[in-house]
């Protein structure tokens, strides 16, 4: 790197991280912290003992289970048996390798991408991987946080490093101010449409301008995550006051005189004035409005004010095709009001949605409100201590109260891998961040939205526009 | 990992855009601690119809892409989870390459790493071996790694392009593992730095 040379906050994160550049430019990239959940990870650990090897840093790692745990009566322990082998697994392996591990009746137990921030464990300039493509969630905290596959993990595991090209740069800036109604969540699902699901491949994604700054780290979070969908590995967003306000004081951060110590190291990380990306992309945040899925795709996104779109009006045979087994899949009929679709279920959690914030705006539009007849509404926050803050500030009675379900901490309806599942042909507002076919349950059908317009939508019993609600 | 050098095989078209990892293998059959015998499950949906019987549609339950080896599908394949259980059931059922104009980040090196030879070539050209893979019985392909290049059945040579170090990797089967710990030395030395530099990043500990 040339010295001088303006460099991007992605930039400056790699550099550091370089432990050994190959001649075709592969990098050996240091690994700071290490993600485990109970789902990518046994395979790995069979590797490392088939081959006899110790994991390298066993205090970089963190362990915690929640793809596979049932969201309710947990103390009875796991019912299915394939899912609660593959938490005993991780278990056994932890102890084994001696990795740190967050059990599942530990009140910090949550996903794995809320709880990183949530304990002060993902912190900016670090290079975060896990074994799940969501782990982009964590670049909101200036983070290079990107998910690897079980054979990475276990690269990871043995070395504490990845054999990695560098991605290229992207800027997504969005300028003005979101307007009332409007969430990351919108501002995102906005981004995807725009840029389509492919349209970040090989590149790392930066979120910047007025709106992305004005976004409590919550919103950052939800933007971030869903990098992922638009095809980038990772989100990225530089750390700002905000950032630091928020990590100031977690259990795991650095405390005290080595905080401002930290603090004065992260801010060198914003990109150099002057930074060269590969690609720019440019929103005005003040004309997105709340986002809804019609597809199962998440680039097949319209304002709640839309229709379903007509696959006649595409001119390319194959796109035309695909959209036709969209509609049908999705048991729609072009020109149907978004707003006029009748739901079954809604959904209101996952690593996208499920933090304090989440639940409070949800709360919000629920109060004093009940969820329509016939309509099954699930709250399942991200971590045990989400739930608890939650109770605390007695947003559970909101939703208890107005019908919903208040559920234990775990991805849940977001992948159908626990009991909370769609049945074929029901109809999903979601807050989580995949609409594919299948995803919540074989034959469901998925609709995804922010958490605002999920309980707008519980309370309507169809999908429904959050502003009317104000 | 087997090494890959040359394949010749029965190629089956799959002409979708997008096909993501759920559809590649279901959440739901996740719930394994072993990398073998998912191929059973590889585009479950796809596959078989609600009652578990066979959908007679489905490319891969038709004579003879049964035995298909070499997948040529639409852009942005493997896109969504980072889920190695899709590679593995792709090896499973038999697929050591897939062509399409595009992959998803994750899956494209999750290939590599199971011997499995990801091509991305213009979508032109995608569209003629499309073309050849639905010529049924002669939908046969040759992959030669080594040459970079693809053999169509009218006899015709496709080169396509690779990363050096991968190929090399899959070229001899070698564990990427095994090559970084001929580095071992510079990670030692890099934490040392490391700890000197940043000596607030903490370690985990849970108590
Ligand atoms: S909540 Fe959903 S997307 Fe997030 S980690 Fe869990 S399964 Fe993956």
């Amino acid at each position: 790197m040339a010295e001088g040379k303006p460099r991007t906050l992605f930039d400056k994160i790699w550099d550091r991280h370089v432990v050994d550049r190959l001649p075709d430019g592969t990098c050996i990239l240091y690994i700071d912290r290490h993600l485990v959940h109970e789902v990518t990870s046994p395979q790995a650990f069979e590797g490392l003992r088939l081959a006899g090897r110790p994991v390298r840093r066993p205090e970089a790692t963190i362990a915690v289970v929640d793809h596979n745990v049932p969201t309710s009566d947990r103390r009875a322990g796991i019912a299915e048996p394939e899912s609660r082998l593959q938490v005993e697994t991780l278990e056994r392996n932890v102890a084994a390798f001696g990795v740190p591990y967050i059990p599942l009746l530990d009140a910090r137990q949550g996903i794995v991408h809320i709880i990183g921030p949530e304990l002060g464990l993902s912190l900016p300039g670090m290079t975060i991987v896990c074994g799940d493509s969501h782990t982009s969630t964590h670049g909101a905290m200036g983070a290079l946080a990107f998910g690897i596959g079980t054979s990475e993990v276990e690269h990871v595991l043995a070395t504490q490093t990845l054999l990695q090209k560098p991605a290229r740069n992207m800027l997504v800036e969005v300028g003005g101010r979101l307007a009332p109604g409007v969430t990351a969540k919108d501002l995102i699902l906005a981004i995807i449409g725009r840029i389509g699901t492919a349209g970040g491949t090989g590149h790392v994604i930066e979120y910047a301008g007025e709106a992305i700054r004005a976004l409590d780290m919550a919103g950052r979070m939800s933007v971030c995550n869903m990098s992922i969908e638009a095809g980038a590995r990772a989100g990225l967003i530089a750390p700002d006051e905000t950032t630091f306000a928020y990590i100031e004081g977690r259990p795991h951060a650095p405390q005290g005189a080595a905080f401002a110590q930290a603090v004065a190291e992260w801010r060198t990380l914003p990109s150099d004035p002057g930074a060269a990306y590969d690609r720019v992309v440019r929103l005005d945040g003040a004309e997105v409005v709340p986002m809804v899925t019609w597809g199962t795709s998440p680039e097949a996104v319209l304002p709640i004010t839309g229709v379903v779109p007509d696959p006649a009006s595409l001119a390319d045979p194959e796109q035309r095709a695909q959209r036709a087994r969209m509609l049908d899949y999705m048991g729609l009929t072009p020109g149907q009001k978004l707003t006029d679709l009748a739901i079954d279920v809604v959904f209101i959690g996952s690593c996208t949605n499920s933090r304090i914030e989440d639940i409070r705006a949800a709360a919000a539009v629920v109060r004093g409100r009940r969820v329509a007849p016939g309509v099954r509404a699930l709250v399942v926050p991200g971590s045990g201590l989400v739930r608890q803050q939650a109770e605390a500030e007695g947003l559970d009675r909101v939703l208890l109260e107005a019908g919903f379900e208040w559920r234990e901490p775990g991805c849940s309806m977001c992948l159908g891998m626990n009991p909370d599942k769609l049945t074929p042909g029901q109809r999903c507002a979601s807050t989580s961040n995949r609409n594919f076919e299948g995803r919540q349950g074989p034959g469901g059908r998925t609709h995804l939205l922010s958490p605002a317009m999920a309980a707008a939508a519980a309370v309507s019993g169809h999908l429904a526009d959050v502003r009317e609600f104000a | 990992m087997d090494a890959f050098t040359s394949l010749t095989g029965i190629a089956a078209p799959l002409p979708l855009a997008n096909i993501d990892t759920d559809k590649i293998i279901p959440a739901r059959f996740l719930k394994t601690i072993k990398r073998s015998g998912l191929g059973v499950h590889l585009f479950d949906t796809l596959r078989f119809r609600p009652d578990g019987s066979e959908n007679p549609d489905f490319v891969l339950n038709r004579e003879p892409y049964r035995h298909a080896e070499i997948l040529i599908a639409g852009e942005n394949f493997g896109c969504g989870s980072s889920r190695e259980h899709a590679p593995w059931a792709l090896l499973d059922f038999g697929i050591r390459c897939v062509i399409a104009p595009s992959f998803a980040d994750i899956f494209h090196t999750n290939c590599f790493k199971n011997g499995i030879l990801p091509i991305a070539l213009p979508a032109d050209i995608c569209a003629l071996l499309m073309a050849d893979a639905r010529l049924g019985g002669n939908a046969r392909l040759s992959v030669d790694l080594e040459r970079q290049v693809i053999l169509r059945p009218n006899g015709e040579s496709v080169p396509f392009e690779i990363d050096p170090f991968r190929r090399h990797l899959l070229l001899h089967g070698l564990d990427d593992i095994g090559q970084t710990m001929q580095h071992a030395q510079h990670i030692e030395a890099f934490e040392q730095r490391r700890r000197t530099a940043e000596p607030w990043f903490p370690s985990i500990v849970i108590g």
